[in-house]
């Protein structure tokens, strides 16, 4: 099993940890929000690009040795920590994975250097309606002699308000609903007739909607087999609902390390209030639920590296375990802050802001739950 | 040098396949029915011939608890070693050949705090299954305040005098030994007990059954009048004992929660997602059709998932020299709700099926979950209550403060 890291993996997390702490404390996302940057962030993007982390899961060679999802993995908890607002799930992640399982030799040869580079950023337009659904899917392409003509309309896109380019999932064939005849594009976000509407969201890292109004591309756009794009797009969705568990993981290890600290300081009554009992066990409590969720998260991605078959049904316990984790323990930081946990002054409010966001995409712990029990049968 | 290592594993893989090959009796490969299962001890019975059989061999070679030192009896197996006879014994899915609070609890205690003389005496015995061990701890006064006991044990010059009483003393009816906490000093409360050891055939030991909720158990009240001990029996220090009994229950909360208290469920219980496919339905999908109870199971089901993913991790940090502390007080408390939590639905899945108490008119493993429904309320008391956890949590691991 994966649950110990190798050295490497352990050097990246390492960095990662030390960087976001120094270059992406969560003032530095109240900076961009204060000056209505709305998450995009080129400076960050660049020490990125710089530190290589958009690259981790893509080999130098094809078949080369990489960090793997598990060291992604370690990134993704690291931004997590501080909220930080990064391209990384969308694209080191999303992309990467999407381009390596169903893209042609050309748009490897293409993007994936790209990515790895930190030259290009994409944006998965999946979601229509206000709930994930990925099967759902009414955005039509339909064959126009020279490739696809697209027009549809896909809802709160991550980075979709910055990204250069669109991962489009659009119906070839069939119905909205049907996981038969879903195709999946690439799309310039400078191609004609795309809409971008940057979106203001409440965790200040920003979404778009995106429209595609006879949006034309070539046969040269479509990743993978026509009519089959959910074969790529299950992996890629459980890998991207893992890698969020990660960033989830993170974000409820600062939110539950804060509180502690401010449990150990606070004084009412003459004594501190991390010394009442009601407020110690329910401390213990989020504590068991972490080390819980690590477990779901790294035996999550573990699994994807070891080509296990069971990816779909951890992926599910991850994001569900993890969706209820950050709920539990960004609630219980605002109200064990007392008072000063409700000031926008406060650190607490981003990171009940931040969690839902991150349970709403990929798969709310309640859609998770549903899937895990059907994959056990019941 | 790792690949002398792995070669000289090999070739006791080899060896050992060979050995249980010869060794471990057919029927100790099939699945142990409940009344098999062998607890050794002076007055031992071995329903089946070959578990007594097997027992001897294993304890021959020392492998009911392979890491023990071969001075006191034990393997002498390095941690890789025994991982591989573990392994070994999985293939071939042989039985467990003792069930013991002399291998789980007691012995790993004596092996740290007691003297040479104490160890040669008590620990062969407990690898052969020759002595079974009680444990003395709570009383009717001292429960999670454990330290408040108040059986007392006076210095008599040439023995010690122990008058008290002890309750939850899991078999002390069928026990040969105890371990148990005494009161050597009253002036104080932590550094007035003591670990002490003795016969239960001693005069003045008297051990009565409790009946539970669940009906009959392995539960005694256990009262001490004028009980005669030898002085050679205290262990580690006098008023020591408080450090020994605080071990001890490490050990004895992860043998309690390394097992899930059994959650798997006992031979030919279902898990609770089936009962409720068979007793309320499914739709044409397959799922459970009552949607709120399908959740709940839901819930309970990733929980279970996420505490045996936990307690691997733990493993495999621990072997990788990463151990985090106090990791016991956490799986004991995941275990005992985890347990309670799939109780609760299985009894809910049965519907009235689950309500039979005995007699005819029930389906036999049904009337087995209404008594483990009942008995599980009791994984959140014993061994350290969930509160009492949740402090050891809050205060050993996460460093709140004691309240002033």
């Amino acid at each position: 099993m994966s649950f110990v890291l190798t050295e490497d993996q352990d050097m990246l997390r390492e960095t990662a940890m030390a960087f976001v702490q120094g270059e992406l404390p969560v003032s530095h996302l109240r900076a961009l929000r204060d000056k209505g940057a709305n998450g995009d962030d080129a400076a960050t993007r660049k020490k990125l690009a710089e530190l290589g982390f958009f690259g981790v899961i893509i080999p130098d060679e094809p078949g080369g040795e990489t960090f793997g999802l598990v060291g992604l993995g370690q990134i993704l908890e690291a931004q997590g920590r501080t909220l930080a607002a990064t391209p990384l799930l969308q694209t080191a992640l999303i992309a990467a994975s999407a381009l390596q399982l169903g893209g042609t030799p050309a748009q490897k040869a293409e993007w994936l250097p790209k990515i790895a580079a930190g030259e290009a950023t994409f944006a998965l337009a999946l979601d229509e309606s206000a709930h994930f659904s990925p099967y759902t899917i009414a955005t039509e392409a339909e064959r126009d002699g020279q490739g696809f003509t697209l027009n549809g309309l896909k809802k709160y896109v991550p980075d979709g308000h910055y990204a250069d380019v669109f991962i489009v999932a659009a119906r070839t064939f069939g119905e909205a609903g049907d996981r038969h005849g879903i195709s999946l594009f690439l799309v310039p976000k400078g191609a004609k007739g795309v809409t971008v509407t940057a979106l203001k969201t409440v965790d200040s890292h920003g979404a778009a909607h995106v429209s595609f109004e006879d949006v034309h591309v070539a046969d040269a756009a479509l990743i993978g087999p026509a009519d089959q794009g959910a074969d790529i797009l299950d992996p890629v969705l459980d890998r991207a609902a893992i890698g969020m568990s990660a960033e989830m993981l993170g974000s409820a290890q600062s939110a539950f390390d804060m509180t502690l600290d401010y449990l150990n300081n606070r004084k009412q009554f003459g004594q501190l209030i991390g010394s009442f009992q009601s407020l110690q066990h329910r401390a213990a409590k989020m504590f068991v639920e972490l080390e819980m969720t690590r477990s779901c998260v790294a035996a999550a991605l573990g699994a994807v590296d070891a080509g296990k078959p069971d990816v779909a049904e951890l992926a599910s316990l991850a994001k569900a375990k993890a969706g209820e984790l950050v709920h539990l323990v960004s609630n219980e930081c605002v109200q064990m802050h007392g008072g000063i946990g409700m000031t926008d002054a406060a650190e607490p409010g981003f990171y009940m802001k931040r969690a839902r966001v991150q349970e709403a995409l990929y798969g709310s712990a309640s859609w998770h739950r549903d899937r895990y029990a059907r994959l056990n049968g019941f | 040098m790792a690949y002398d290592n792995a070669e000289r594993l090999e070739e006791f893989r080899v060896e050992t396949r060979k050995w249980l090959e010869e060794n471990c009796p057919p029927s100790m490969r099939t699945p142990m029915p409940d009344d098999e299962v062998v607890w050794g001890g002076r007055n031992a019975t071995f329903k089946n011939p070959e578990s007594k059989l097997w027992l001897d061999r294993m304890g021959e070679k020392g492998w009911t608890s392979p890491e023990w030192p071969k001075e006191y009896g034990g393997g002498g197996l390095s941690r890789d070693e025994a991982r591989v006879l573990e392994q070994e014994l999985r293939r071939i899915k042989a039985r467990p050949p003792l069930f013991s609070f002399g291998l789980w609890m007691f012995g790993p205690a004596l092996l740290e705090f007691g003297n040479h003389e104490q160890k040669a005496r008590f620990i062969p015995d407990i690898l052969k299954g020759k002595t079974r061990w009680c444990q003395g701890y709570s009383e009717p006064g001292a429960g999670s305040d454990l330290a408040g006991l108040q059986t007392r044990c006076e210095d008599k010059g040439d023995h010690y005098l122990i008058n008290g009483q002890k309750v939850w003393t899991s078999y002390a009816d069928k026990a040969d030994w105890i371990f148990c906490l005494v009161r050597t000093d009253t002036s104080t409360k932590h550094e007035g007990i003591s670990f002490i050891l003795f016969d239960m055939k001693s005069p003045g030991v008297e051990a009565r059954p409790i009946q539970l909720i669940s009906g009959e158990s392995p539960f005694c009240e256990t009262f001490f009048t004028d009980v005669k001990v030898p002085k050679d029996q205290l262990v580690g220090r006098v008023n020591g004992g408080w450090d020994i009994a605080k071990r001890l229950l490490q050990f004895e909360r992860s043998s309690i929660s390394a097992g899930g208290f059994g959650g798997t469920g006992g031979s030919g219980i279902l898990g609770p997602e089936d009962y409720a496919k068979q007793h309320i339905g499914t739709d044409e999908a397959g799922r459970i059709l009552d949607g709120d109870l399908r959740g709940r199971i839901t819930d309970h089901r990733m929980y279970a998932k996420a505490f045996s993913l936990t307690v691997q991790r733990q493993t495999e940090q621990a072997k990788a020299g990463q151990a985090v502390g106090h990791t016991a007080s956490i799986l004991k408390y995941g275990a005992a709700k985890m347990n309670q939590d799939r109780h609760e639905l299985l009894i809910e899945a049965l519907g009235t099926e689950g309500l039979g108490w005995e007699g005819e008119g029930f389906d036999k493993n049904a009337k087995k979950v209404t008594r483990q429904w009942l008995r599980s309320k009791g994984n959140s008391i014993e061994g350290g209550t969930s509160e009492i956890n949740l402090n050891v949590i809050a205060k050993r691991v996460l460093g709140l403060k004691e309240h002033q």
